[in-house]
C-alpha cells in the first residue's frame, strides 16, 4: 500500500504537497465511511452508549432474530415494496412520455420556457412542497373543494390521515415534484438523435406516431435500460425527506417504509443494536442489487453502471 | 429536427394544452401559498381557491418578521449555505485535483478506498453514534463537516480537471509553482463552470434540507430554518410565532396564513436566483449523467 522502499519512501515525501492535498480526503472517508461500516458490528451486541462498544456483549443473531419476527418490520418491508412497485410501474414511464411530448412542440421559445417551469419543484424543499401539500389534502383544502365542487366527492375526504391514500400520495407528489428533473436525460438523449434519421424517415412517409415509435424510443433505449435498472435495484429505498414530511401517526400502518422504520427503531425508541441489525441486512441486500443492475446492465447493453 | 414547417394540427393544440398544463399546475401551488400569506389571517384560513388576495394584509409578514427564533433559522440556514458550501467544493475539489495526478503515490489504493465508500455504507445509526462521539451532536458543524465530500462530485471535478491542457500547467511549474500555486492560480480559475455547477447543487441541498436539523439539533439557537418549518407543517407544533400571534389575534388561529409566509420567506431566495441558475444545475445534472 505505502512505499516501503527508501527510494519509494523519498518519492512520496517529495511529492508532500500532492499527498498533503489527498491524505485529508481519505482520513475524511475513514471517519465519516469507514468507520460507521465497523460500527455495523453493534448488530451483534447489545450495544448501550452508556459504556465504550467494544465492551459490549455479544449475543450473536439476536437481534436478527428479533426483527425478523417482528410484524412491524414485515409491514415496513410490505410498505417500502408497495410504494416502490407504484412509483417504478405507474411512475418511471411518465418521464420518458413528458420528454416525448415535450420534444413534439414546435416553438423552440415555448419549449425551452415549458422545460424551466417544470424542473423548478426539483428545487423546492420538501417542507414546502409537503407543507402545501398537506394544506391542499386537509379539511377544507383544495383538493375536496374541487371534488366536492366537480361532484366527485359528496363530503369532505380527510385525505392525509386515512392510511389508504398514503401511497398514493407518494406516488402523486413525487411525479409532481420530479417529472421535470427526471425528464432532463430523455430530452437530452432525444436531442442527441441524428435529425438525418428522422428526415430518412418522413420520406419514407414515416407519420408522427411512427418517427416517435421507431426512431425516438429505439435511440433513447440504452437510456430507458440502464435508468430502469437502476429503479428496480433501489426498491429497497424510499424517499426519506418525502416520507418523513407526510407522515403522521393516522397514516403510519402504510407510511412506514423500512428506512422509517429503522429511524424509528434506532432513534425514537433508542434500540440501536436492534436496528442495526435491520441496517446491516438492508445494506447487504442493497449492495447485492446493485451488483445485479450492474450485471445485467452489462449484459443487455454493453454498459455497466460503474 | 425542422420545427415549425408542418401545419398546427390536432395534435399540436392537445399538446400546447398538456403543457400549460403541467406549467399551470406546477406554478399555481405556489402561487396559492403566494397570495394566502398576503391574505388577512382569518381569509387564509378559508384556504379559498383564487387568483389574488381577497383581503390584502401584510400582518402574516409582521408576524414572520418578527419572530425573533425564526429570523434566527433565517441566519443559521444562510450560514450553514454559505460555509457549507465554500467548504464542500474546496474540499472536494482539492482532493479531486491531487488523485487525478497520475504522478501521486498510493493512487490505486486512494481510489478504491474511495469507491467502497460509494458502494457500501454503515447508514443511519452508526452514523449518528458516531456523530454523538465526536462531539457533532447538537453542534453546528454537524452540518458542514460530514457533507464536505461526495464521491459522485469527486469524479465529477476529476474528470474536469482532466480536460485541462497540461501545458498550461507545465508553464506555470516551469515558473516555479508549487503543486498548490497551480491549483490555485491556474486549474480553479479554469473551472469556474464545474465549481458554480457544483456550488450550486451543494447551496440548494444546504438550504432546503431539514432532515438533518429533526436527527442532530436539539437547542433552538442552531435550529436551520426547513426544520422550524417541518415543526410547525407537519407536528403541527406551535412555534414561538404562532403563540404570539395567538396572543395579538385573539383566540382566532391565524395559522395557515402564518405557515404560507414563513413559506414563502424560505423559497424565495431559492426562486429569485432560480432563473439565472437553473442552466448550470442542468449542465450539472448531465455532467453526472454521462459520468455515472
Amino acid at each position: 500500500m505505502f512505499p516501503f522502499r527508501t527510494d519509494q519512501l523519498k518519492a512520496f515525501f517529495r511529492q508532500w504537497q500532492l499527498q498533503s492535498m489527498v491524505v485529508p480526503g481519505i482520513v475524511w472517508m475513514i471517519i465519516f465511511c469507514y468507520i460507521p461500516m465497523f460500527w455495523l458490528i453493534i448488530a451483534f451486541m447489545d450495544y448501550s452508549i452508556a459504556r465504550p462498544m467494544l465492551e459490549s456483549p455479544f449475543v450473536g443473531l439476536k437481534h436478527f432474530q428479533d426483527f425478523m419476527s417482528d410484524e412491524r418490520f414485515w409491514r415496513s418491508i410490505r410498505n417500502t415494496l408497495g410504494m416502490s412497485a407504484i412509483k417504478l410501474v405507474l411512475g418511471f414511464p411518465i418521464p420518458i412520455l413528458f420528454a416525448l411530448l415535450l420534444n413534439e412542440i414546435r416553438s423552440l421559445r415555448f419549449m425551452r420556457t415549458v422545460q424551466t417551469i417544470s424542473y423548478l419543484p426539483h428545487f423546492i424543499a420538501w417542507t414546502i412542497f409537503g407543507g402545501i401539500l398537506l394544506n391542499w389534502l386537509g379539511e377544507g383544502g383544495v383538493v375536496n373543494q374541487l371534488m366536492i365542487a366537480l361532484g366527485l366527492q359528496d363530503r369532505e375526504i380527510l385525505f392525509n390521515s386515512d392510511p389508504k391514500y398514503f401511497w398514493w400520495i407518494i406516488y402523486f407528489s413525487d411525479v409532481l415534484k420530479e417529472t421535470g428533473w427526471s425528464a432532463i436525460i430523455y430530452i437530452a438523449a432525444i436531442a442527441g438523435i441524428d435529425p438525418a434519421l428522422y428526415e430518412a424517415a418522413e420520406l419514407d412517409g414515416a407519420g408522427r406516431w411512427q418517427r416517435m415509435w421507431h426512431i425516438t424510443i429505439q435511440c433513447i433505449r440504452p437510456t430507458i435500460a440502464i435508468l430502469f435498472i437502476l429503479a428496480v435495484s433501489g426498491m429497497l429505498g424510499s424517499n426519506f425527506e418525502q416520507i418523513f414530511m407526510l407522515k403522521n401517526n393516522m397514516n403510519m400502518r402504510m407510511a412506514e417504509s423500512l428506512d422509517l422504520y429503522i429511524y424509528n427503531m434506532g432513534l425514537v425508541s433508542g434500540r440501536h443494536s436492534f436496528s442495526t441489525a435491520v441496517l446491516f441486512v438492508r445494506s447487504i441486500v442493497a449492495l447485492g442489487l446493485l451488483f445485479l443492475a450492474n450485471y445485467t446492465s452489462k449484459k443487455l447493453t454493453g454498459d455497466s453502471i460503474f | 429536427m425542422k420545427r415549425g414547417m408542418r401545419r398546427f394540427g390536432v395534435f399540436d393544440f392537445f399538446n400546447t394544452l398538456i403543457m400549460l398544463g403541467v406549467c399551470f399546475m406546477t406554478l399555481y401551488p405556489m402561487w396559492f401559498v403566494f397570495i394566502n400569506s398576503l391574505n388577512a389571517p382569518e381569509q387564509a384560513m378559508l384556504g379559498t381557491v383564487n387568483w389574488f388576495p381577497e383581503a390584502f394584509s401584510l400582518a402574516s409578514y409582521s408576524v414572520v418578521f418578527n419572530d425573533k427564533s425564526l429570523m434566527n433559522g433565517f441566519l443559521i440556514t444562510t450560514l450553514r449555505t454559505v460555509i457549507g458550501t465554500v467548504a464542500h467544493v474546496l474540499f472536494t475539489a482539492i482532493v479531486a485535483y491531487g488523485i487525478s495526478k497520475h504522478k501521486l503515490i498510493g493512487r490505486k489504493v486512494y481510489m478504491k478506498i474511495a469507491l467502497i465508500t460509494m458502494l457500501f455504507s454503515g447508514g443511519l445509526i452508526p452514523t449518528f453514534l458516531l456523530m454523538t462521539k465526536l462531539g457533532l451532536y447538537d453542534n453546528f458543524w454537524v452540518f458542514i463537516i460530514p457533507s464536505m465530500y461526495t464521491f459522485f462530485n469527486m469524479v465529477i471535478f476529476m474528470s474536469f480537471f482532466r480536460t485541462i491542457p497540461e501545458s498550461l500547467e507545465e508553464s506555470a511549474k516551469v515558473d516555479g509553482a508549487s503543486d498548490y500555486g497551480v491549483l490555485f492560480r491556474i486549474v480553479l480559475p479554469n473551472s469556474m463552470a464545474v465549481l458554480a455547477t457544483i456550488g450550486l447543487f451543494s447551496a440548494v441541498y444546504h438550504w432546503n434540507d431539514y432532515y438533518m436539523g429533526v436527527i442532530y439539533i436539539r437547542s433552538q439557537e442552531i435550529l436551520p430554518m426547513q426544520t422550524m418549518l417541518y415543526k410547525i407543517i407537519a407536528e403541527n407544533s406551535m412555534s414561538f410565532m404562532q403563540q404570539q400571534a395567538m396572543a395579538q389575534f385573539g383566540a382566532r388561529l391565524p395559522g395557515n396564513s402564518i405557515k404560507f409566509a414563513s413559506m414563502v420567506v424560505a423559497t424565495l431566495p431559492i426562486l429569485m436566483v432560480y432563473p439565472f441558475i437553473q442552466r448550470f444545475l442542468v449542465k450539472g445534472v448531465l455532467i453526472g449523467a454521462i459520468k455515472g
